[in-house]
């Protein structure tokens, strides 16, 4: 293997952070409010409206019940509206983060609801408002539940970058195509997969860790 | 003064209606340690959540001091929330913040600076005696320990009045026994009004001044632990002070209920009063409680025939035992 498929590699799993990370974060920002907002609307929630519930609730699993390839395409408009381009890693972090959202907003709802009520009624006895539950009861009280949401949602980020590589992202599953499939190079698709799966590895085991270290429901 | 006026909560369901609270008129004096007793289901809980509107009453009108809760504005019904602190069975801290963490949260939400905001919390926690355990976090404390935090939370705002729906009943009796002492010590030292939900009748004899005995959303009767004790006037007061009122279990006979209150003493006065009736009597069940400090005991024993009840009943008359015939069916004749 020579020098020339190792820097591509390198450059490579480099492109794949960027994207991942960047479609992460920027999912997240955008997801903790829409997930909070569900959650809070909800009925019995915080502040109950159940007309505002239902549309978040339906954009949310509409936009999750498209497959991501065929989103991926959809929405190349709208992506080149925004980066100015289709392709490459930037043109990827676009539809990465219109799938990703739903779902971190899906995954922030589930961790609020793991908030024992009684704890947030003792909050609204002690004369919080709204905002202080959400800020200062709930988000904190979820944070060891809310980073087990990350590392999946990272990990699920991870699979659809590596598909985004078929039409013209960067990135590992940009090199597993281009090698491994159009040039039939396996040995270059079984290293991207390998890197693929150490990656996931890597940030699952350290996302629960740190979870589980951060949790103070725990005894040590 | 915290009253309810003509205070009803309806929960709708899918298919029922449960009058959760019907029709409550309830006044609860400043500086009164006032309980709620009733079996599970009864609307405790609901009447409790309706003082602070955790609960929404679905009719009547709550007052706090001279503010109408029920129509106040929502700024003022959060700062009426901080005047009102509230205990819980399950104890509801904050898993994630500390013991000092979860105290200065009510402080730190109404605006009280953090400095200030520790120096009280460490107050408070001299107070229930958790000095040492400042920094330890809620899954490492026993229960006990939990609701001392809880209190010590609940009266960090130092509110006037202190809600405690269930708050031992989580607890062994020994832990019940220190919690009670330190919310009778909260209302002694620091004045607090306290309403204290139970389903047990020790809890409401150990420190209640007052007491109401709910069921079925209704308040079947109300009024000082000791007239309760001595004579129930409602059903479910007569089921409640049974020694055996945990089980829910009431002698399916006719019986006669003795009691002593605390004037005359237990044992001399049945020996008596078989020994000089020459009459046999089967004995149903027996306590004793100690109510405000007086040893109150109560003996139930199986109605006798109609010739034999009327010497006991004459027998205490004379020796100035309260007691009252309980009939199966229902009816009561009190002495
Ligand atoms: N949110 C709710 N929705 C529907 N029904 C409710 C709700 N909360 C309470 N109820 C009903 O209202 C009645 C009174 O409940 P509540 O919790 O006030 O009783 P309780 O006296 O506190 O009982 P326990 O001793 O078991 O705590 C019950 O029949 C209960 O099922
Ligand atoms: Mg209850």
């Amino acid at each position: 293997m020579n020098i020339k498929i190792i820097n591509l590699l390198i450059t490579g799993i480099g492109e794949t952070f960027y994207m991942v990370v960047a479609s992460t974060v920027i999912s997240y920002i955008l997801g903790i409010p829409l997930g909070v907002l569900v959650y809070a609307t909800d009925k019995n929630g915080i502040c109950q409206n159940s007309f505002v519930n239902r549309i978040v609730g339906l954009v949310i699993n509409l936009v999750r019940s498209v497959p991501f390839l065929i989103l991926l395409v959809a929405i190349l408009p709208f992506t080149r509206a925004i980066v100015g381009t289709t392709i490459g890693s930037s043109a990827s972090v676009v539809p990465l983060v219109v799938a990703a959202t739903p779902f971190v907003a899906r995954m922030v709802e589930a961790s609020l609801k793991e908030v024992d009520h009684g704890v947030v009624e003792a909050a609204q006895a002690m004369g919080s408002t709204g905002w202080q539950i959400i800020s200062k009861v709930l988000v904190p009280e979820a944070k060891p539940s809310l980073l087990v949401g990350m590392t999946i949602a990272f990990t699920t980020i991870l699979g659809y970058s590596a598909m985004a590589g078929f039409v013209g992202g960067g990135g590992l599953g940009a090199i597993a195509v281009n090698y491994g499939y159009y040039r039939y190079q396996t040995k270059v698709m079984l290293i991207t997969v390998a890197l693929l799966v150490l990656i996931v590895q890597i940030f699952q085991e350290g996302g629960l860790k740190l979870a589980s270290y951060i949790d103070k429901r725990i005894k040590r | 003064m915290i009253r309810l006026v003509d205070v009803s909560k309806e929960f709708k369901t899918k298919d029922t209606k449960i009058k959760a609270a019907d029709r409550i008129d309830l006044e609860i004096k400043d500086g009164e340690i006032f309980g709620i007793i009733g079996f599970s289901g009864a609307g405790k809980s609901t009447l409790v959540r309706c003082i602070n509107l955790l609960e929404r009453p679905t009719e009547g009108k709550v007052y706090l001091d001279n503010l109408e809760l029920t129509s106040a504005s929502k700024k003022e019904l959060l700062k009426a929330r901080r005047n009102i602190g509230m205990i819980f069975q399950q104890f509801n801290l904050l898993e994630q913040k500390s013991v000092i963490e979860n105290i200065c949260y009510p402080l730190l939400i109404s605006g009280v600076r953090k400095k200030e905001a520790l120096t009280r919390a460490r107050q408070m926690l001299e107070l229930v005696e958790l000095t040492e355990k400042e920094n330890s976090y809620p899954s490492q404390l026993s229960g006990g320990q939990k609701q001392r935090v809880a209190i010590a939370r609940a009266l960090a705002t130092n509110p006037k009045y202190l809600l405690c729906d269930e708050a031992t009943s989580a607890l062994d009796p020994l832990t019940t026994r220190n919690i009670l002492e330190l919310l009778e010590t909260i209302n002694k030292k620091l004045g607090v009004t306290i309403v204290v939900i139970t389903h047990e009748l020790k809890v409401v004899e150990q420190i209640c001044d007052r007491v109401a005995v709910m069921s079925n959303g209704k308040i079947e009767e109300e009024g000082k632990v000791e007239e309760i004790f001595l004579s129930p006037k409602s059903e479910t007061g007569r089921k409640l002070v049974l020694p055996d009122s945990n089980t829910g279990a009431a002698p399916t006979r006719d019986y006669l209920r003795i009691v002593f209150d605390g004037q005359s003493s237990f044992e001399p006065v049945f020996a008596n009063l078989i020994s000089e009736l020459g009459i046999k009597l089967n004995i149903l069940g027996a306590n004793t409680e100690d109510i405000g400090g007086k040893a109150y005991g109560q003996l139930l024993i199986e109605r006798p025939d109609e010739s034999n009840v009327k010497k006991v009943r004459d027998y205490l008359d004379k020796t100035k035992v309260s007691f009252e015939e309980v009939f199966v069916s229902k009816e009561v004749i009190s002495a």
